[in-house]
């Protein structure tokens, strides 16, 4: 029923930390989701991006080094599919994805919190069929646990790799076009003056 | 320098990788990887067991769970989603980031002023979300962050076909004129 309570107490440091991570990052906001898929406002993409290249060096560091084990999901072809497109309609109506809806309600706003409410609903609709979801889920095959390095038959270092270059390269190219726009400040949102 | 914690925004880059730097602290910690749906999922699967007598029988998920050993329960994760509420109002009350209405400015525009129409909305969306969520196993912490810095296969393609049609969504709801009105 209960993980060990300091394994308990680390999720909560580990959750209070991505909290204020979110929160200063902004994306508990409403209007910083939508802004990004309408392609006004950056800080998502920046923000994941930053947060994958950056992790992905620690985390193979760590299986390298035994200190860890990789956390894959399988590979269910139905259910990832139609999860995507189901959770893609569902964040672009709500304007918040899981994580950024908690941190929303800590933050104080009141749709998000109905919000969370749905997300109950949904997690039990989604226990109460799961047996009759199965067919659905498995619809298109299962390859298992797979990585790209598996699938290529390649080392995860040049996965790694190529995500800090392709890291690297984004970011410059993000700081010389604002430098080259700066005087248009005017226009721009709220986080892309945090970076000027 | 100004206390970071009463600053109201941080650069994304500096928050990016301070997940990033989070998650190798989470993997290092606990072996494991920063997710948020599968809490609910455990969440709703014990409120279950509660409310509905012998459901561990009628219901397959219990068993299945269990024989996966992963049987639902309060766990590290679930103790990381209290912590995420926990965490966003001490930083929003440090830097006074609160109050923002009921309704969102774009979403006045688009839908009017009704606050129930709002909330209406979010808990049907969110619904939807997290069992999109749940049949994926993962959102955009668990597949999004977590599972593509492991280069799962499933997560990237989890993440781009969610945030093409999250696009779509959102361009078929507000259009072009939307873009002025964030």
């Amino acid at each position: 029923m209960f993980d060990s309570p300091p394994k308990l107490l680390l999720g909560l440091v580990t959750g209070i930390l991505f909290g204020v991570l979110l929160q200063k990052g902004r994306v508990s906001k409403f209007e910083v989701i939508v802004g990004q898929f309408l392609f006004k406002d950056w800080t998502v993409v920046r923000m994941m991006g930053t947060a994958v290249v950056v992790g992905s060096v620690g985390v193979f560091a760590l299986v390298a080094a035994d200190l860890a084990s990789l956390h894959i999901r399988p590979m269910l072809l139905g259910g990832v599919l139609l999860g995507a497109v189901l959770f893609g309609i569902g964040m672009a109506v709500f304007g918040y994805c899981p994580g950024t809806s908690v941190a929303g309600c800590g933050e104080g706003r009141r749709d998000a919190l109905v919000g969370v409410l749905g997300m109950f609903a949904g997690a039990a609709t989604f226990v109460v069929f799961y047996e009759q979801l199965q067919p659905i889920i498995q619809a298109l095959g299962d390859s298992g646990k797979i990585t790209l390095p598996d699938l290529t038959n390649t080392s995860p270092w040049l996965w790694v790799s190529l995500l800090v270059a392709g890291g690297t390269a984004a970011l410059l190219w993000d700081r010389s076009y604002r430098k080259k726009n700066s005087h248009l400040s005017s226009q721009l949102v709220e986080s892309d003056r945090t970076l000027l | 320098m100004k206390n970071p914690l009463t600053m109201k925004s941080w650069s994304p880059y500096i928050a990016g990788a301070g997940i990033g730097l989070l998650s190798w602290f989470a993997f290092a910690t606990a072996d494991r990887p920063i997710g948020v749906t599968t809490a609910f999922e455990y969440s709703a699967a014990l409120a279950e067991k509660a409310a509905v007598p012998h459901v561990e029988q009628t219901n397959e998920y219990f068993a299945k769970k269990k024989a996966e050993g992963k049987p639902p329960k309060i766990d590290w994760e679930w103790m990381l989603v209290i912590g995420v509420f926990v965490g966003a109002m001490i930083s929003s009350s440090l830097s006074g980031d609160r109050g923002a209405p009921v309704v969102p400015p774009l979403w006045r525009w688009r839908f009017g002023d009704s606050a129930a129409k709002r909330l209406a909305a979010a808990f049907f969306a969110g619904a939807l979300m997290m069992f999109g969520a749940r049949l994926a196993q993962g959102c955009t912490s668990g597949h999004g962050i977590s599972g593509t810095m492991q280069l799962a296969v499933s997560s990237w393609i989890f993440i781009i076909v969610a945030f093409g049609i999250a696009t779509l969504t959102v361009w078929a709801i507000y259009g072009k004129e939307g873009v002025s009105h964030v």
